[in-house]
């Protein structure tokens, strides 16, 4: 089996709440696979099982062919899995400039070259040494977000998660970071996990994805089925109906 | 940014100031001084700090200060004079002691029993604090409950149990006080904990495979510090009252040391007659306790955990 | 249609250790029972302006502006204790960060019920089930579950709902939202809107609806102002955004990713100085 990562039913249990219900999905090394659906469908859940920060009740995540326990994960893991988080203003530590942050992962696993490496992530993602000591309140949103790639990126891991990275961006910063999120995957060869509800942004990045709702994964299809409509579920095709813009006969209808 | 730089050299408010620091040092300098800025810009709490400034001071060079020695007195010529005397500034006592050689002297201890109560109980407080709220669990339980018993009892009450158990003696007292202190800062640092504990800047430490103890210490504490330094500055006020406490009640430091509390109690007894005896070292701990609040609401301001977040 | 808010020449300033940063400079608009959007890119000063109206600038910026006034009540001179009745009970703000917004320690049903308590003397069961009901309102599946949920264990998008449960609750005249769909999946988002609609339409609320996703606000908003580097540089009627003349409006419609379109990398904006005069 060559996977970069498998999930295989796959449940998420919080208190009596069932998180993730039987999920399987399937991603190949290299690929760009994305997770829409539903907000509270365990997205993030997903993402963060896979991680080791989320309760795992019953199922199998393998990465790399290697079968992960639980919620433990070794630090030839963390070197290979990597997470970028939703909100820019709430994954960098608020007291800690730049240059600490990134100096922490490889503090942590004992990486030697590390006055290196962090001018070799700044620069990567565009934002040069001016900023290696500042403290997150001196950044804007789009530059904090690429600190967090950078910070995903210096442990030069293999695959990246990454939880709506532009969700809170806006538009023409959402593009910035959308290609610089394309140029690394080219340069690192990457898999990419990537949740978005924004069907634009997933058949932009994405080749496949999966379609979730109320913790099970109702759909998964490629992006260009998506996007020639190809759909076999009605759940998917009200997703871009909506992605349309608001109608309001629509909602005078229903309402 | 650059243009300005390369026309004139920066001067040392600009290189403090630059939203783009060249060093780490230059970046926690520049924050070190944009926090002492903003407690500058509140004159009260200033005046705190220079009264607190003042009291060092007298204590490092109280040899030098005191006119008389703060344990031998004149008993023949000089019991009981009043403020104002020739060569006795504050008065004296019953033994013939000068009451301001006796305060300088008694400085010392007072910084003394104060900085070793911050020593001893801050650090328990915040390990005690940040551990529980970060474990949560059985951990959080077993660590809240022994908190909870703590601050169940009066603090004077229980720090005079705890000296009667260990014996009267200034160091007992401190002992005590530490011991009878920490609860508090405990409850704060796990609230501060448990606010940030599920944040995503601490999911990504963890994401990086930091162990518990790295997160705790690293990441986590220094968020709970701000509101934990205020507090403990606050608090300086009561520790001071609770040692004066004990030292009245004779079981803090004992005769002949100059410890504030303790020359209040022996005063007491001429109160009506000679009220300078019982009433300078009283204005004494007011004026230090006062010190200590008012840095404490100006720290409070200046290191208002909200100016890092936005 | 009388004016339920009018703005003339508002001013937002912060004094900084780095000169004066000018957050807000000089913007008008006056505002109707009608959907207003503001669109523009992120630091052109849109939550400053909401912000202003709200009175939650923080305490060390200067305000000024020619006219600020609500329902004929003048928002700069009000007394602290007007503006705070005003606030929650007839103008409402949905923040930009619900995670920031939400007290992390209090759950999300006690926030909102509190929110509820403030405002209006009603009894805590009563509160609870406004709460209830609010909460299925903004479409939360389980509403009893997230009732006694705490913020770190609501999804992105279920946070995003709670705060504008929050800000419904005690029924507002004037509704400022920034962003207030930015987390939510695309079905949701649309059903959110429609309450938002139906509140206008029906009740006849003012709604300021601030959002960098131009597609959306075209849609939903029957006027839009574009705002650049604190300024307005363009109003003009929703249908009418696809034809912007401004190069800025046409260049954040354009860096959009659209389904079906295969452009790798995407047009980035290219600002030009001249655009902030
Ligand atoms: N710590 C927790 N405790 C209890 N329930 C939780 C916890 N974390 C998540 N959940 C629940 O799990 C469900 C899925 O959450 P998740 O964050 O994965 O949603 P999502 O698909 O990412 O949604 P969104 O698009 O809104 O971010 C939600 O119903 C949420 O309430
Ligand atoms: N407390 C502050 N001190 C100094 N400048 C500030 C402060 N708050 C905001 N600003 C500045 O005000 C400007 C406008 O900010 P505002 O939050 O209104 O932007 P926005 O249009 O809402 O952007 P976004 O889409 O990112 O939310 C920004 O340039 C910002 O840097
Ligand atoms: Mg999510
Ligand atoms: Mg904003």
């Amino acid at each position: 089996m060559t996977s970069a990562v498998s999930v295989s039913n796959l449940s998420v249990t919080y208190d009596d709440f069932k998180a993730l219900n039987d999920v399987s999905v399937e991603i190949a090394p290299g690929e760009s696979f994305g997770l829409v659906g539903e907000s509270g469908s365990g997205k993030s859940t997903l993402l963060r099982a896979i991680a080791g920060l989320a309760p795992v009740t019953a199922g199998t995540i393998r990465v790399h062919d290697r079968a992960l326990q639980g919620a433990k994960r070794d630090k030839a893991f963390y070197r290979a899995v990597q997470m970028v988080f939703q909100d820019p203003y709430g994954s960098l530590h608020p007291r800690q400039t730049i240059d600490r942050q990134l100096l922490e992962p490889l503090a942590i696993h004992g990486v030697a070259d590390g006055e290196r490496r962090i001018l070799k992530a700044l620069d990567e993602v565009g934002l040069g040494s001016g900023f290696r000591f500042r403290y997150p309140h001196q950044l804007s949103g789009g530059q904090r977000q690429r600190v967090a790639i950078a910070r995903a990126l210096i442990l030069e891991p293999s695959i990246l998660l990454l939880d709506e990275p532009t969700s809170a961006l806006d538009a023409s910063v959402q593009a910035e970071v959308l290609n610089l999120l394309e140029q690394v995957r080219r340069n690192h060869k990457l898999t990419f996990i990537m949740v978005s509800h924004d069907l634009g942004v997933v058949t932009h990045m994405c080749d496949r994805l999966a379609v979730m709702q109320g913790g099970r994964v109702v759909e998964r299809l490629s992006s260009a089925d998506l996007v020639a409509g190809r759909i076999g579920e009605d759940y998917t095709r009200s997703l871009m109906v909506a992605s349309k813009g608001f109608q309001r006969k629509d909602v005078a209808a229903t309402a | 940014m650059s243009t300005i730089t390369e026309t004139r050299p920066m001067t040392r408010r600009e290189w403090l100031l630059s939203d783009r620091p060249q060093s780490r040092t230059q970046a926690r300098l520049g924050r070190a001084y944009m926090t002492w800025q903003r407690f500058a810009a509140n004159r009260l709490a200033v005046l705190g700090l220079i009264i607190l400034l003042a009291l060092v001071f007298v204590a490092a060079f109280a040899d030098f200060l005191a006119p008389h020695s703060p344990y031998l007195g004149d008993l023949a010529n000089a019991r009981l004079l009043p403020p104002g005397s020739p060569g006795y500034l504050l008065g004296t006592d019953d033994l013939g002691r000068d009451i301001l050689s006796r305060l300088i002297h008694g400085s010392r201890l007072t910084l003394a029993v104060v900085l070793l109560v911050a020593i001893i109980a801050a650090p328990i407080g915040l390990i005690v604090g940040a551990v529980a709220g970060y474990a949560g669990g059985w951990v959080d339980a077993v660590l809240m409950r022994i908190t909870d018993i703590f601050l169940a009892f009066p603090k004077l009450v229980l720090a005079l149990a705890f000296v009667a158990a260990l014996g009267p003696g200034i160091e007992n007292a401190v002992i005590a006080i530490a011991i009878t202190s920490w609860p508090p800062y405990a409850r704060i640092a796990r609230a501060e904990t448990l606010t940030v504990r599920n944040s995503d800047y601490i999911a990504a430490v963890q994401l990086m495979g930091a162990s518990p103890i790295r997160i705790v210490f690293r990441h986590v504490m220094p968020m709970c510090m701000s509101s934990l330094i205020v507090r403990v500055t606050l608090d300086m006020a009561g520790i001071i009252l609770t040692a004066a406490g004990l030292g009245f009640l004779g079981l803090g430091a004992q005769p002949p040391l100059p410890e504030w509390g303790a020359m209040i109690a022996s005063g007491r007894r001429f109160i009506l007659d000679q009220w300078w005896v019982a009433t300078m070292p009283g204005i004494a701990i007011l004026i230090v306790s006062l010190g200590f609040n008012l840095l404490g609401d100006g720290l409070r301001d200046a290191l208002d955990p909200r100016e890092s977040g936005q | 249609m009388s004016a339920l808010l009018t703005v003339e020449n508002l001013k937002v300033s912060f004094p900084t250790r780095t000169g004066l940063v000018e957050a807000v400079r000089g913007v008008s608009f006056t505002l109707g029972r009608e959907r207003l959007g503001i669109v523009g890119e992120s630091g052109s000063g849109k939550s400053q302006t909401g912000r202003a109206i709200m009175g939650l600038t923080p305490g060390h910026a200067q305000v000024t502006a020619k006219q600020l006034s609500f329902d004929g009540i003048d928002l700069l001179s009000a007394s602290p204790k007007v503006r705070r009745d005003l606030r929650g009970k007839r103008i409402a703000m949905i923040l930009q960060d619900p995670k920031y917004s939400l007290n992390p320690v209090m759950s999300i049903g006690r926030q909102i019920v509190e929110t509820l308590r403030q405002h209006e003397n009603v009894s805590r069961a009563e509160a609870r089930e406004r709460a209830l009901d609010m909460l299925a309102a903004v479409q939360i599946r389980d509403p009893k579950r997230v009732y006694d949920l705490y913020p770190h264990e609501v999804s992105g998008g279920m946070g995003q709902r709670a705060m504008i449960a929050m800000m419904l609750v005690a029924g507002p005249e004037l509704l400022i939202a920034d962003e207030p769909t930015s987390a939510l999946d695309v079905t949701v988002q649309l059903e959110v809107l429609g309450i938002l609609d139906k509140l206008v339409a029906e009740r006849g609320m003012g709604l300021i609806f601030v959002s960098h996703d131009l597609r959306l606000v075209s849609s939903f908003c029957d006027r839009v102002i574009v705002m650049y580097a604190g300024r307005i540089v363009e109003e003009l009627a929703a249908s009418e955004l696809a034809n912007a003349r401004h190069p800025y409006t046409q260049g954040l419609l354009n860096c959009m990713p659209a389904i079906g379109s295969d452009r790798h990398p995407l047009p980035v904006l290219d600002r030009k100085p001249e655009w902030a005069q």
